[in-house]
């Protein structure tokens, strides 16, 4: 038996593959700034927020961290058009994929809010500061320098996810290499390349979280 | 038209739901299998073979497992295997199991202080008898923790066997909202039943890290 591989035919499809690549990167980027968002502000509502407010904080995180992304995207494409709410593929893969960082987040920020000496934010307060100003001053800063290394990991492994949203046909990498495969029935050669691609993105994003968090998001 | 009640929903769920518990058992033991001996492998190999498994780990943790399933469904039929979604989904979630388990572990046996090691050595252990009578021993008590949660990951990702068409859970999940027009009730139904087999063993993981590592 031979096996003849065609890359090519599916290296000619590059225009289909990098409107792919645009789109997880799309995808990535909102994710990453409105999850982390979320996270911070769950990680403060879990951490010192008022008593109220720590339980559901907490059973979103769990809820989320227990369930496949992959049921999370279907319950808010296939299922909340039932109760009235519709959304194009493209909002849906961006909420889905908010709400799971987001939940992940939590507990990563958290992990690093109580990693903070208590003396640090004595001192804080003796200093007259406000609660705000303890938290955006204070605590928080060093705390996502604590845990910036397992925030670019978890950014990473949800950027991976993101393959998913080919499914309810956003036009990410996968849908893609999806594409490409039923126009030439190349299907290995095109999961190849896309799975290449997938490597060098996370590669790249990796790399560029971990130079950019310590000049823009903490540190000076 | 048949009327579905809520039950009839639930029971046909929780039928698939095996599969889905199947698939998520195979996996961690033959991915428990697979990285026990990628790790010895590291450990007890020259630079070579650290490199190789290090490549390994790097290529499952840096792609999609969705990629990887598609590429073991169509890449097991291009050498001539038969593949049926069931075959195709065990193998690729067995590697993916393997990567993530050797990297876990790793980390553990990392921890153990080199002394150990040198110690281990001076009193003429082989290198098999100090990896089982020192290190290992050591290295378990730090690995047990992770290794359960990375459990719920496992679990999880059997969802995406789905795709290539292999009926577990989530997959029997689509068939019934496609056929009773009641996509909200049945997603609901599936997130919870996910939720059901994965709370009980992150609530073991806690627990399990609180024992072996102290207050916190």
């Amino acid at each position: 038996m031979r096996i003849d591989f065609d890359f090519m035919a599916v290296l000619s499809q590059w225009p289909l593959l990098a409107t792919g690549v645009l789109w997880t990167l799309a995808l990535t980027a909102v994710a990453t700034v409105a999850g982390m968002a979320v996270g911070i502000a769950c990680a403060w509502a879990r951490a010192s927020g008022p008593g109220w407010l720590r339980w559901p904080a907490g059973a979103y995180v769990e809820l989320v961290r227990n369930t496949p992304f992959i049921v999370q995207l279907f319950f808010i494409f296939f299922g909340l058009p039932a109760a009235g709410v519709k959304l194009s593929p493209e909002l849906a893969s961006f909420i889905a994929m908010v709400l799971n960082l987001g939940a992940y987040a939590t507990e990563i920020v958290r992990a690093g809010i109580q990693a903070t000496p208590r003396g640090q934010i004595e001192a804080a307060v003796s200093l007259a500061l406000s609660r705000v100003q303890v938290f955006t001053r204070v605590v928080l800063p060093p705390a996502l320098q604590r845990v910036w290394p397992a925030m670019v990991s978890q950014i990473v492994i949800v950027m991976l996810g993101s393959a998913v949203c080919s499914q309810i046909s956003v036009q990410e990498l996968s849908y893609a290499a999806n594409l490409i495969q039923s126009r030439n029935f190349r299907a290995f050669e095109s999961f190849i390349v896309a799975t290449a691609v997938y490597l060098l993105l996370s590669i790249a994003v990796r790399r560029l979280l971990h130079w950019a968090g310590p000049r823009f998001l903490f540190g000076r | 038209m048949v009327d579905f009640s809520l039950w009839d929903i639930v029971r046909n769920l929780l039928l698939a739901a095996r599969w889905t518990v199947a698939l998520s058992l195979i996996a961690f033991v033959g991915g428990g299998l697979v990285g026990a001996l990628l790790l010895v492998a590291r450990l007890s190999g020259g630079r070579f073979a650290d490199r190789a498994v290090g490549l390994y780990v790097q290529l499952f943790q840096g792609t999609p497992l969705l990629m990887q399933l598609f590429l073991s469904y169509f890449g097991l039929a291009l050498i001539g295997l038969d593949v049926s979604a069931w075959t195709s989904a065990a193998v690729a979630l067995t590697l993916y199991t393997s990567a993530f388990l050797a990297e876990i572990w790793r980390g553990c046996v990392a921890a153990v202080p080199r002394g150990q090691w040198e110690a281990s050595g001076s009193l003429a252990l082989s290198f098999g008898e100090q990896l089982r009578h020192v290190i290992l021993p050591q290295a378990a008590r730090l690995a047990t923790a992770p290794t359960v949660g990375f459990l719920v990951q496992v679990i999880k990702g059997t969802a995406l066997a789905s795709v290539i068409g292999f009926v577990e859970l989530t997959k029997a999940g689509g068939m019934i909202a496609n056929t009773t027009f009641q996509p909200f009730t049945v997603f609901a139904c599936v997130a919870l039943l996910y939720f059901v087999l994965c709370f009980p063993v992150s609530l073991a993981a806690q627990r399990l890290e609180r024992k072996f590592h102290g207050r916190r």
